[in-house]
């Protein structure tokens, strides 16, 4: 096929390009999908809310939050966002959402670096930039917005494992991207909590299914395979839970490896109901996304700056204070069991 | 050199006979190797019930789409769309059960076989009638149709619950301890491979794949074969988005992103030369149980996540420049044989 493509004329081949760039660029496009906002609202405030990627229930949450929020103080709210979580496939988004002079710029960052460049470019165009869930390096946005301490999720994973493995055996982790900052941050904390509080608990194995439910699923399968007297699965990624615990309830080691970590209540509740998964934990993504909302309309309007000490109105969350590197801090992580499952509902 | 061999057949036939038969008892032999390794480091990788299981079933979708893949390829064309095809029968799959309660489950697998076939007819005649080299061509429908598949997805998503339980149950099933999705890849391939080694039809891809001039001045209907070729890869890579659903319960706008090049390189990987005419089914469908068996069994062998890809990159590199010295064997032979005569 190689050899024929040489054998067309050049401009066959010039013209076969262009219609391959032009069918690239339309798939790109509508990746845009989702509920694109308008934007031609006119001096109003737009915010734009870039998610990691899309189809992911976590960012759906969230970015309802966001809306709710935006629609509370009258702004034009908008969602874009790649298909897969990989470090780059954002920069093209944050480039367009600059372009069309969006106010506010909310994004979970699939890598702390690689996106940077491009944040740099929308905020020198003035688009103010959030992070939220996952945060770049500070130089490269105004605020993170923190859904819970790193040491507050560490040390919740931790003790649900603990409870539920009887505090000793062998525990593995199953990750998203190897590259995933807050991820990253969490497995080395409960590295220490695991070495200075339970000392009969050992970690195996970090292994990463990259956010992807068929490789979270395979890796949870070589998992139990690699470690025979596994006794229980970390999981720090809505996904990566859902896969694991998809895998186990059909697996001879269900009941027996003990699974946690975070979870949305939707996708874990027949795992809970079934009895594969005791508990697991999450903050409420809702509210993060409507706190990185409120905190980017408070740097459009200029009530912020980012410094330590700035303090914001969060509609229904209350005030919030900016902590040092710009950094404010949503709350504690929730737990959920088979008693509260019922009650939530994203 | 002396005449060992009995000229029975020309010599044509015989080196290539010998090169096909190397080729995949070569990559047989990695496949029974790995699995050794992987057993006497750890007896569960074969004996447990779910080591046992998922050593089979885990290949069994990819060995579908590699099939599919290995008739297009033989051809002397690719399809690069197979993975979006996949993933967006998968999403249909999901969205049937939801849109349609109580759907016959073998409705759904029509629906889903279907909806690739036809896929494939579009790419096939593309490729055999506007003339455009099926790379540039299926590399537009992949993106075509992953943006479809994300513009229909949006941010929702199929979840486990929303497929019924006996549909969720094919996915991991046994039947005499064989999982179902197993059988259905195993008969798939035994079918197709019939078809291509023993039927005149089936030889005629391999006419056309190795000289697609010669073929059309022989009389071979080169566009139909073309087509049919497309049609059955798309078909497959349907039929393998049915069994995703089936396996992995959750569906995004994402899933078998990265499939098309799996399956080309399982296809390579078992032999069948990426510039058509040669290799068996037989050898692609080993192809892609070496591939993912690798993937489970580096983790038990110690090596680190990391170093997975690159390993796969290895082997089929390995597995071209095997290709190549078998081919550059071949020729020599050849040319002595004409020499001597």
């Amino acid at each position: 096929m190689f050899q024929q493509f040489q054998r067309r004329g050049r401009l066959a081949a010039i013209a076969a390009v262009t219609v391959t760039v032009a069918l690239a660029a339309t798939g790109c496009s509508s990746a845009g999908g989702g509920g694109e906002g308008g934007g031609e609202g006119g001096g109003d405030t737009t915010i734009t809310f870039l998610p990691k990627n899309l189809g992911n229930p976590y960012f759906d949450t969230s970015n309802a939050g966001g809306q709710e929020a935006v629609e509370e103080f009258g702004g034009t709210f908008a969602e874009v966002g790649p298909t897969e979580a990989t470090p780059t496939s954002q920069v093209s988004f944050i480039q367009t959402a600059a372009q069309q002079g969006t106010s506010a710029l909310v994004i979970s960052a699939n890598d702390p670096t690689a996106i940077g460049d491009a944040l740099q470019e929308a905020r020198d165009a003035g688009t103010k930039v959030v992070t939220f869930d996952s945060d770049t390096d500070p130089e490269f946005r105004d605020i993170f917005i923190n859904q819970a301490s790193a040491e507050g999720i560490a040390k919740v994973q931790v003790d649900l494992i603990a409870e539920q493995i009887g505090d000793q055996g062998q525990v593995a982790i199953l990750s998203a991207s190897a590259n995933a900052t807050n991820q990253n941050a969490w497995i080395e904390l409960m590295q220490e909590e695991l070495e200075a509080n339970h000392p009969n608990i050992e970690l195996v194995d970090v292994v990463y299914g990259d956010d992807d439910d068929q490789t979270s699923f395979d890796r949870t399968a070589a998992l139990l395979q690699t470690y025979p007297d596994l006794a229980g699965i970390i999981s720090p990624t809505t996904v990566g839970i859902a896969a694991a615990a998809r895998y186990l309830s059909t697996s001879e080691f269900k009941g027996q490896v003990a699974l946690t970590g975070l979870g949305t209540p939707n996708q874990m509740r027949e795992y809970v109901e079934d009895g594969t998964v005791t508990a697991f934990a999450l903050w409420n993504p809702a509210d993060l996304g409507y706190l990185a909302a409120y905190a980017a309309k408070a740097l459009v309007d200029g009530d912020i700056t980012g410094e330590e000490g700035d303090t914001f109105e969060a509609g229904k969350l209350g005030e919030y204070e900016v902590g040092a590197d710009g950094v404010v801090l949503l709350g504690d992580p929730f737990e959920f069991n088979a008693d509260n499952i019922g009650d939530f509902d994203f | 050199m002396t005449t060992a061999a009995p000229p029975r057949q020309t010599p044509r036939f015989a080196a290539l006979g010998r090169g096909l038969k190397v080729r995949e008892l070569g990559i047989l032999l990695a496949l029974v190797l790995i699995v050794l390794a992987a057993t006497v480091r750890n007896p569960s990788f074969l004996f447990s019930a779910d080591g046992y299981r998922d050593l089979l079933l885990t290949p069994s979708i990819l060995l579908l789409v590699a099939v599919g893949q290995a008739i297009v390829i033989i051809t002397r064309n690719v399809d690069l769309s197979v993975g979006s095809t996949l993933g967006l029968t998968a999403y249909l799959t999901g969205r049937l059960f939801i849109d349609v309660p109580g759907i016959p489950v073998i409705v759904v697998f029509a629906a889903g076989i279907l909806f690739g076939a036809v896929i494939g007819f579009v790419n096939g005649a593309l490729v055999a009638y506007a003339g455009v080299p099926a790379l540039v061509i299926t590399l537009g429908t992949l993106y075509i149709l992953r943006g479809l598949n994300v513009a229909w997805a949006g941010s929702d998503r199929i979840n486990a619950s929303d497929l019924p339980r006996d549909f969720r149950g094919l996915g991991t099933g046994q039947i005499a301890t064989i999982p179902i999705l197993t059988i259905i890849a195993v008969l798939v391939l035994i079918a197709a491979a019939f078809y291509l080694r023993n039927t005149r039809g089936g030889r005629e891809f391999y006419a056309i794949g190795s000289d697609p001039n010669a073929a059309r001045l022989y009389g071979l209907r080169v566009n139909r074969r073309i087509i049919t070729a497309f049609v059955v890869g798309g078909a497959l890579a349907g039929l393998a988005g049915v069994l995703y659903a089936a396996r992995y319960g959750t569906v995004s706008s994402g899933a078998g992103t990265g499939w098309e090049l799996q399956a080309v390189g399982a296809a390579v990987i078992g032999g069948v030369a990426i510039s058509g005419g040669s290799g068996t089914l037989w050898g692609a469908a080993i192809g892609a149980f070496l591939l993912l068996t690798i993937n489970r069994a580096l983790p038990i062998l110690g090596i680190e996540d990391f170093w997975q890809r690159a390993v796969v990159g290895v082997l089929i590199i390995g597995a071209i420049v095997l290709d190549r010295l078998l081919a550059l064997r071949q020729s020599r032979k050849l040319l002595e044989a004409r020499e001597t005569e």
